[in-house]
This record gives C-alpha cells, structure tokens and sequence, in this order.
C-alpha cells in the first residue's frame, strides 16, 4: 500500500489491523488506537482520500491502496491549515481525539472548502471528544477554511 | 485489546471468482465486504472464520445505483455513502436517504455496503426494514446460477438470510410503482448508536388518493419485524387520514416484541414502534401526495 506517500511492502498476518499496522510496523503512532470498536473514532485515517476507522480495517484489505495518516499533514514544516486552526482555536485539550478529527477535518475540505457548522458537525460525528471540545474543534475546521493558506495572512 | 483469531486471506477479483473460492475453502470461509459488521464480530471471537474472501475489488463490479422507470437496481457492494448520496434513488426511494443519515456515522459509511448489511441481518440493522417495506427482491448468486427472493424470504431472522454457503447476494431490485413514497425514522440515544427503535415506511396510492398498499418494517424491537403483514392488511384500501395512522401505529406497537435492555424499556420501545409507525407513514403519504402532484391530493 501507499502510506502518506510512499509505497510499503510487508508481509503481515492477515488479522493484523490497519491501526496497528501503521502504529507498529511503520512506527506512524500519530494514528491513536482508542475504542477497538469502531466508536471513538481517534484511529481515523484517509483510506482513498476519504475519512475511516483503522481499527476496523485490515492491513491486508489496504493493499494497493492509498492511506494517509496525520503525519502526512505537515509539509516541509509548514502546518496544514487545520492543525494550524486546532491551535489557533484551542481544537485540544487532552490531544487523544485530534489526529483522527485533523483527518476527517481534512478530507471535508478537501471536498467542501467552505463547510457550514452543521456539515462539520455532521462531518466528525463518528468521532468521540472526552474532553467535550467539539465548539472549539468546530471553530477550528471553520477558521481552515476561513485560511486555506495557512496561518500566513 | 481486541483482535481476530488467525484468519487466511484471498481477494476475489469476480463474482465467478467469489463463488469458486468460497465452494473450494469450504465451510468456514466467509466474505468480507465492507468488513463493519464482520470484523467486529471477529473482534469479539463471535465470528471465527479461517478464511476472509475480500470482495472489495468487486466494487466495480457491485457498486452502483441503477434507476429505471418501473425497477430500481443497487448493486451489493454500494457502500452506504452512495446510498445517501444518490439524488436519483432520494427521488424515487426517500427512505434511503432518511436512513442512510442515521446508520452509524460517515466513517463507516465510507466502507459499509448495503449486501454487508442484508447478509448481515442484525435485528437493529435499518436497510433490512428498508429493502422490505419497498417490496424488494435480492439477486443471490452461486455455482449453479441465479436465484432471486424476495426480502420478505431473504430475510430469515437475526443473522440469517437465504445466502447459502459458497453463495454471494449480488443485486438488490426495487419495484416502482406508480403512486408511491416512502420515509424512515429512527431514535437512537446519540449519533452513530444502534436504534431504540426505527420504522421504515412505503405507501402507494391509487387514482383516487386511497391508499392502495403499505408496508412498514421495525428494527430493534424483535426477530421478524422487518415486515409487518398485518398493518398493510389494515391500511389498503383506506382513507389516508390521522385515524389511519393511528390504527396502524397501534398494530405495530402490539405486533413487535421488544427487550428492555440499556437502551430502554420494552414499554418505552413499544410506543416508540407505534409512534414511528405513524410518523413515517404521514411522511411517506406526504411525499406521495408530493410526487403525484394535483391529481393526488
């Protein structure tokens, strides 16, 4: 498969799960491994360009396919709009939610530059905050969209 | 930490291909589609299979959405995000759109497919109410060829369908009839949950606005509600008015056999199925009225 772009090859059992994949084999730990049961949502990868739960994927179903984890969003030190709205919004608290809504945050986007609070709402329903930040992390989807630059300007 | 048992892996590249390797590994393979219902349950050791035929490379083959003038067609492997995206079968078949939008959350929308769904038969599983209230048949193939059931026989029970070994469900087929709409409602404690209770509701009027047929299905209030016979009996034939609704809402509420459980008490649950009943079915009346523009109303 391709990770955050590049191509990987291993030979893996074929119960290993995506997340686990990512966490142990590749040492992409920026994936966080939550609930196991497809709740939580924190495992959240881009599978094809589009929002999943690792957790409920296996590696082997991944082949030939496209994945990109939270560590794909930096690039050449330059934050994604999004983490850098998650920071400019206080998006975290704890930070155990926030690579997987960085992911579904960045797929939305990607597909609805300008998405209203109900679409992002909706967007990261899937998705559990324990600390109950969801305003913040709301506001921070929308101030990446407001900057789509980044934080410059 | 929950994984899977030791499992063996084959990707199937056809339909053929599917049959043949489920027929070669026996009895213990199973197919994984969009694998949220599957994995789960290996994750739980409540499913052990040896062996995982993939079929998500049939996507090409299985996806699509297929909207005819008397017959819509999905394709098994249509993941649940197409369902809810689809504008043509939102036109014709509301009930998708109104449940796809309450079944778990985008995610797993993104992987979950509508045969995964059927073949699964979860009694809290929506698209099983869906499929039948619209009179729906599912295209079963095998080595031997194919056979087409109608959801009222596909669907047998909790987690059991006329699927048989080394078999794969390929098509599902809607009937248009003229006159018609449908809607969906569902409770759930928050986003993404299984049901408290859903209703799924299809009603189709005749010339002169009567209701010429209704079906509503439950889920998450027993084994054999998907379809409930008695409220179309009551319902043909009929005024479309309160009085109606109300009638069938009360069928429904005594027809279902609910469980009190953490999600509520079977009291709770009964009126819930009554309620929903009655809602969906103004809804699908509405809509109906909607469609078939002056002459309806």
């Amino acid at each position: 498969m391709t990770v955050n772009g590049e191509v990987v090859t291993r030979d893996v059992e074929a119960r290993l799960l995506l997340v686990h994949f990512l966490r142990d084999e590749l040492g992409l730990t920026g994936t966080h491994w939550g609930c196991d049961t497809s709740n939580c949502g924190t495992c959240v990868v881009l599978y094809d360009d589009e929002p999943v739960k690792s957790c409920t994927v296996l590696a082997v179903m991944a082949g030939g396919h496209d994945v990109r984890t939270v560590e794909s969003l930096e690039w050449e030190g330059q934050l994604d709009p999004v983490q850098q709205g998650f920071m400019e919004c206080h998006g975290l608290q704890c930070g155990f939610c926030t690579s997987g809504m960085l992911m579904s945050a960045r797929a939305l986007l990607d597909r609805d530059p300008d998405p209203s609070e109900a679409t992002i709402r909706e967007a990261i329903s899937g998705q559990i905050c324990r600390c109950t930040g969801y305003a913040s992390i709301v506001r921070s989807v929308r101030w990446a969209a407001e900057h789509p630059a980044g934080g410059v300007g | 930490m929950q994984v899977p048992a030791p499992v063996e892996y084959a990707r199937a590249i056809s339909v053929e291909h599917a049959i043949g390797l489920l027929g070669r590994l026996g009895e213990e393979a199973r197919l994984i589609a969009g694998g949220h219902s599957l994995l789960p349950m290996m994750k739980l050791r409540l499913a052990n299979p040896e062996y995982l035929v993939d079929i998500n490379d049939l996507h090409a083959e299985l996806g699509y959405i297929e909207v005819g003038p008397t017959e819509v067609r999905l394709g098994a492997m249509t993941r649940h995000r197409e369902l809810l995206e689809s504008d043509p079968l939102a036109a014709v078949c509301p009930i998708f759109r109104d449940a796809e939008r309450v079944i778990a959350d985008p995610p797993v929308r993104n992987r979950g497919t509508l045969g995964g769904a059927l073949c699964q038969a979860d009694p809290s599983e929506d698209l099983s109410s869906v499929c039948t209230a619209l009179d729906a048949s599912c295209v079963i193939q095998g080595a031997d060829g194919v056979r087409v059931v109608p959801m009222d026989d596909f669907h047998r029970g909790p987690y059991e369908t006329a699927v048989g070994h080394a078999e794969i469900l390929t098509e599902v087929r809607i009937p248009i009839r003229p006159g018609g709409s449908s809607a969906y409602a569902k409770v759930d404690r928050r986003a993404g949950d299984w049901a408290v209770v859903a209703a799924g509701a299809a009603l189709w009027l005749d010339e002169h606005a009567t209701i010429a047929d209704a079906r509503v299905g439950l889920a998450a209030v027993g084994p054999h509600t998907t379809h409930l016979p008695e409220v179309s009996r009551a319902l043909r034939g009929r005024e479309p008015s309160e009085a109606a609704w109300e009638l069938a809402g009360g069928i429904a509420a005594s027809a279902c056999r609910p469980v009190t459980d953490s999600r509520g008490s079977a009291d709770y649950k009964r009126h819930l199925a009554g309620e929903l009943t009655r809602r969906t079915l103004r809804t699908a009346w509405e809509r109906a009225r909607e469609r078939g523009g002056a002459s309806w109303r």
